[in-house]
């Protein structure tokens, strides 16, 4: 038998109307009498099946549509057409035994109380999701460790840091151990070693107890640890679905190199494509198979203080993604 | 059911200590709640002085009584959701709590009951301390009081249901300021806050009889002052029951269309 999938989107549509005017005063009065709208296809067909168990990165642009989706796949905004089942259930039914399955983080919103420990704020979690007490310890203790929590769990939510509060806000999200985990941007505005932490969690995580997890993250480095498989989307339009190693060979032809002379004087454009010159720190772009070659002869023959070799950001690759039209 | 009542054990727990962070705060606000009735309380005690020791029935002894026992119904039966809803709809931060496998109004319902509890004792020395400065007269009964504590348990069920579904409002349109403040101007006259009801004129009394803001507030009030006779007092428990069982229905109705407005437009 086969086994049925965690999340099985199929046609998927959302559409905003959203009013819109002109600036100015007249426009602004005549919108009093007569608004304009607009329609907004935030989610344009999108289809895709996630087996239990897998991590898998969701990607695009900002407004691409992914937060609308993992919306949608948690049941609180409701589709225009198309269909949807998580666990079995339709998300925005909103069926209790649903809701004890999943979770959301999202980097802005927090259900963590602010005034209190999050210790508080858990004990409050336990008996929403009625979890049982010696799961509870257990999920608990094992969160505590992986996440280090143990000296936060006292001291008021406002008087943690942005990355304390995450990793409050991860933990709290996951002390009913769901099967489901909807994540957007969970590493937004954490520092490496914060970031390394959360993403180290998330593979724990699902690695213990099996947890199907849809990701999103600005960061390559998030991804590139967690998923092997990504589903890249733009304009509300899935553009790729597969290996991740595949999306990034076959997008990332490119190295940026960040080479630090001191001055802009030097013609670099023999080494690569000269991008910019900014303070002294002359931006390369270089064939991949290139990158060892050309940094080789910039270090033996320029008076090189600082040299960097990077990716090309996300929005890169995912924009090549889109450029190239592969669907 | 009992996983119900832990939701609330722990809910308790979490507003208590989230109230206690906030002691200004929580004096501020019972301030609030005194001095309204107390402006009402002087002005109408003046009023009867010098109308030659009483104003349609009432001494000033009477209006002290009805104002301080109205400010500690009040504190009973009052809710600040309207004033929340549209922050928790615009600001996006219904979201979270509608994940969350239990309904959003039960933490409502926690937070209100336990900030009551912390702040009643307060209250209740308030009163007792006014009760000195004012010399109220009292002529309640036995039976009045016995009856006062499903009276006003009822009066804060009614107030919480059509406040928890007035506030609602906020799905559809974020600014519910106008509607707030219309339903805030009518509370005040309707409900017995600005004057007992029994000084209004008949027609008046007569719509303030088919509202619900009476049975929030003046009802109880007149209660416990011993001014209603049995047959008054279980027609308006009557009317409490009618418009306890109208709100709940009405709030089904508009959490619903709400939801599905809410889930529509980007939640």
């Amino acid at each position: 038998m086969a086994i049925s999938p965690a999340v099985d989107i199929h046609d998927l549509h959302k559409t905003f109307v959203v009013p819109e005017r002109e600036g100015g005063m007249r426009a602004a009065l005549a919108s009093l009498v007569r608004r304009r709208k607009q329609e907004v296809k935030a989610v344009d067909g999108i289809s895709f099946v996630l087996s239990p168990g897998e991590i898998v990165g969701f990607l695009g642009p900002n407004g691409a549509g992914k937060t609308t989706t993992l919306k949608m796949l948690s049941g609180l905004l409701h589709p225009t057409a198309g269909t949807v089942t998580v666990l079995g259930y339709v998300p925005w039914e909103r069926d209790r035994g649903f809701l004890r399955r999943i979770t959301l983080v999202m980097g802005q919103r927090n259900q963590l109380v602010w005034d209190i420990p999050p210790i508080d704020s858990f004990e409050l979690n336990r008996a929403v999701y009625r979890v049982p007490a010696a799961e509870y310890r257990r999920t608990l203790d094992e969160l505590t460790e992986l996440l280090e929590l143990g000296p936060l769990l006292k001291k008021p939510v406002r008087n943690l840091s942005l990355g304390e509060r995450m990793k409050c806000e991860v933990a709290a999200a996951l002390l009913h151990r769901p099967q489901v985990v909807f994540l957007d941007e969970p590493t937004i505005g954490l520092d490496v070693t914060m970031q390394r932490r959360i993403r180290g969690f998330i593979s724990e995580h699902n690695r213990r107890h099996g947890a199907t997890v849809l990701l999103t993250s600005h960061y390559m480095a998030d991804v590139e640890a967690l998923c092997r498989r990504v589903i890249v989307i733009h304009h509300g339009r899935l553009l790729f679905d597969g290996d991740l190693a595949k999306l990034v060979e076959r997008f990332t032809s490119h190295k940026t190199i960040v080479v630090s002379l001191g001055d802009c004087g030097a013609d670099l454009s023999p080494y690569g494509e000269v991008v910019s010159c900014t303070d002294g720190d002359v931006t390369l772009r270089v064939p991949k198979s290139e990158t060892a070659r050309v940094t080789g002869r910039l270090l033996a023959d320029l008076p090189v203080m600082d040299l960097t070799v990077e990716d090309p950001p996300i929005e890169e690759v995912i924009d090549r993604v889109f450029r190239e039209e592969l669907s | 059911m009992r996983g119900l009542a832990g939701i609330y054990a722990q809910q308790f727990k979490v507003t208590m200590a989230s109230f206690i962070q906030y002691r200004a705060a929580l004096v501020i606000w019972l301030i609030g709640h005194v001095l309204e009735p107390l402006i009402y309380l002087v002005v109408w005690s003046t009023v009867s002085r010098s109308a030659g020791g009483s104003v349609g029935g009432f001494t000033a002894a009477d209006f002290a009584a009805y104002f301080i026992v109205l400010m500690i119904v009040n504190h009973m039966t009052y809710t600040w959701i309207m004033y929340e809803y549209e922050y928790r709809v615009r600001q996006g931060t219904l979201s979270p709590d509608l994940l969350r496998p239990v309904h959003p109004i039960h933490s409502d319902i926690a937070d209100n009951l336990t900030s009551k509890l912390i702040t009643l004792p307060g209250m209740l020395v308030i009163a007792v301390s006014l009760g000195f400065i004012f010399r109220p007269a009292l002529h309640t009964v036995l039976w009045a009081i016995a009856a006062f504590i499903p009276v006003v348990l009822l009066a804060f069920a009614v107030r919480f249901v059509i406040e928890w579904t007035l506030a609602l409002a906020a799905f559809w349109t974020i600014r519910t300021s106008a509607l707030n403040q219309m339903y805030f101007m009518a509370m005040l006259f309707f409900s017995g806050q600005i004057a007992p009801l029994e000084l209004l004129p008949h027609p008046l009394r007569v719509i303030a009889f088919v509202l619900p803001f009476r049975w929030t507030i003046g009802f109880p009030t007149e209660l416990l002052l011993g001014r209603l006779t049995p047959t008054q007092t279980l027609t308006g428990m009557g009317m409490q029951a009618a418009w306890l069982a109208a709100g709940l229905v009405l709030m089904r109705v508009v959490w619903r269309a709400g939801l599905k407005v809410y889930s529509a437009v980007g939640a």
